[in-house]
């Protein structure tokens, strides 16, 4: 946490601004609702929100605890099954933005939600892919939301839930990495971060790159709106 | 639910995010089934009490999480400690799992999309490549769900049978059709049915057996009649992480009363988690 908000708002306001005014996002919950919802209330109010539980164009007035929530479904242009949401909306390519987490990343952007340890007895037993690895080949374009810790942030995944190959930007509470070359790169740092201290919390020798800036802090109207969707939770 | 639900069945219940059959579940654990085999698509605080007794021998899933809170204690305790019994997985992910139920309700071997490409969970569960006839796309094949038992809960059925559910209808009518018995828990039942937007009608030949259950997807809710209860969501996480705390909550609220009225006047006795 540095300055005067917190990582969870410097991430969701990083993600938000990558947002375009109808944008059609796939949305999970948690900080990627969070940034997609920031969107809506500041720059881009035509941004669509598309949850797995099969609500398109869900409008809601507080933040959702669970992508099933019957606010999504009361505000929604359509509510359609799963079957179609996967097939119809994902899978044929109506989705732009699919925002996704995971426990572990390596340089390619590659995602594990699955296990840590080994998959037949593992240390720890992740809830898996879910909509993931769909997601991670059926939209145009995908943004990753996660803290950077060495833990987090591995030279080789445990297991390999979904791809990274459509993996455009990685927003984390230190800074912003993009792919360049193949290969995630340190592009920002936010306000208050090093580049050192970001390497420091990467598993891997994360490149730095030559034009590397700082993170736009986050306006007053920004954090606002942020604070005022997160009360109405 | 006796007469068509076995020890050894494979059972779904369905409802994603909403309508969650959460009496039928603890139904399922008063008559102490075993050795079933559990599909769903999120386990959700259903299973995690059903493996959590010791009701299931393999769940078919495709995310075993609590939503919004984090683990399902129950469910990584059988995986990474095999308590209370060894949990076999079949693990997809939830486009996989939704072609596997709409090629069951089809009555196909199995169901086609384009998913499962590269990464380690295609070699981990049931699926194949196969090559389009027409185009040569290589694309993915998934077995169908053939379950033996569907278990949905809805909204309303009428005198008749007929069943009407609404809001988020997530996989429920594919779980039914792809079964070979199904049985609907219902909120209520009405003289007649009123048509409602984006409802899914499930005539009355098709489901086996209907049973009211007012209240009976809670924690889960049920869209026009109340709420999800999301501080029970959050609570379970302290009440499920501890075996004997999750034992003797399960013998209190669940296997000591009778039926879900029973149940929700159990919740409104206990002091709050």
């Amino acid at each position: 946490m540095t300055g005067t908000w917190t990582a969870d708002e410097i991430m969701a306001v990083e993600a938000a601004r990558r947002l375009r005014d109808g944008m059609v996002c796939f949305v999970g919950i948690g900080l990627p609702s969070l940034a997609a919802n920031l969107a809506r209330r500041t720059h881009a109010p035509g941004c669509v929100l598309v949850y797995e539980s099969g609500t398109i164009g869900a409008k809601p007035r507080r933040l959702p605890l669970s992508i099933g929530d019957g606010e999504l479904a009361e505000t929604a242009d359509a509510v359609v099954s799963v079957p179609e949401m996967f097939a119809y909306w994902l899978q044929a390519g109506r989705i732009d933005v699919g925002f996704l987490g995971a426990a572990q990343i390596d340089r390619h952007g590659n995602l594990n939600s699955t296990v840590i340890g080994s998959y037949d007895s593992p240390a720890v037993r992740l809830p898996g892919g879910g909509g993931a690895p769909e997601i991670a080949t059926g939209v145009r374009d995908v943004f990753v939301m996660l803290r950077q810790t060495p833990r987090a942030f591995v030279p080789s995944l445990d297991f390999t839930t979904s791809l990274g190959e459509r993996v455009r930007v990685v927003v984390t509470d230190l800074g912003v990495l993009e792919p360049r070359d193949g290969e995630l790169t340190l592009i920002a740092t936010h306000p208050g971060v090093t580049a050192d201290e970001s390497r420091e919390a990467t598993g891997w020798d994360l490149r730095v790159a030559g034009d590397l800036r700082e993170t736009e802090p986050p306006s007053g109207a920004e954090l606002a709106a942020l604070r005022s969707l997160r009360e109405a939770a | 639910m006796r007469d068509l639900v076995h020890d050894g069945d494979t059972v779904a219940l369905e409802g994603f995010t909403h309508l969650i059959p959460h009496a039928a579940g603890h139904e399922l654990i008063r008559q102490g089934r075993r050795d079933l085999t559990l599909v769903r698509m999120t386990p959700d605080l259903v299973y995690d009490q059903l493996i959590g007794m010791g009701a299931a021998r393999k769940l078919v899933f495709s995310w075993g999480g609590n939503p919004g809170v984090g683990s399902l204690h129950r469910l990584r305790d059988a995986v990474e400690h095999a308590y209370p019994a060894p949990l076999e997985l079949e693990e997809h992910s939830h486009a996989g799992m939704a072609v596997a139920y709409a090629a069951g309700a089809s009555d196909l071997p199995f169901g086609v999309l384009r998913g499962y490409r590269d990464g380690d969970l295609p070699a981990r569960t049931r699926v194949a490549p196969i090559e389009c006839p027409f185009t040569g796309e290589v694309l993915a094949a998934v077995p169908a769900h053939r379950p033996d038992v569907g278990i949905v809960h809805a909204q309303q059925a009428d005198r008749h049978g007929n069943v009407q559910l609404w809001g988020i209808t997530g996989v429920q009518k594919e779980a039914v059709l792809a079964s070979a018995r199904s049985i609907v828990t219902v909120e209520e039942i009405v003289d007649e049915l009123e048509p409602r937007p984006g409802a899914i009608v499930l005539p009355a030949w098709v489901v086996d057996a209907v049973c009211l259950a007012p209240g009976g997807a809670h924690p889960s809710y049920a869209h026009g009649y109340y709420d999800r209860d999301n501080g029970f969501y959050r609570a379970w996480d302290e009440i499920s992480r501890d075996r004997d705390r999750f034992a003797t909550w399960m013998r209190r609220h669940v296997v000591e009363t009778a039926d879900v009225v029973e149940y929700r006047a159990s919740l409104a006795e206990a002091v709050p988690a």
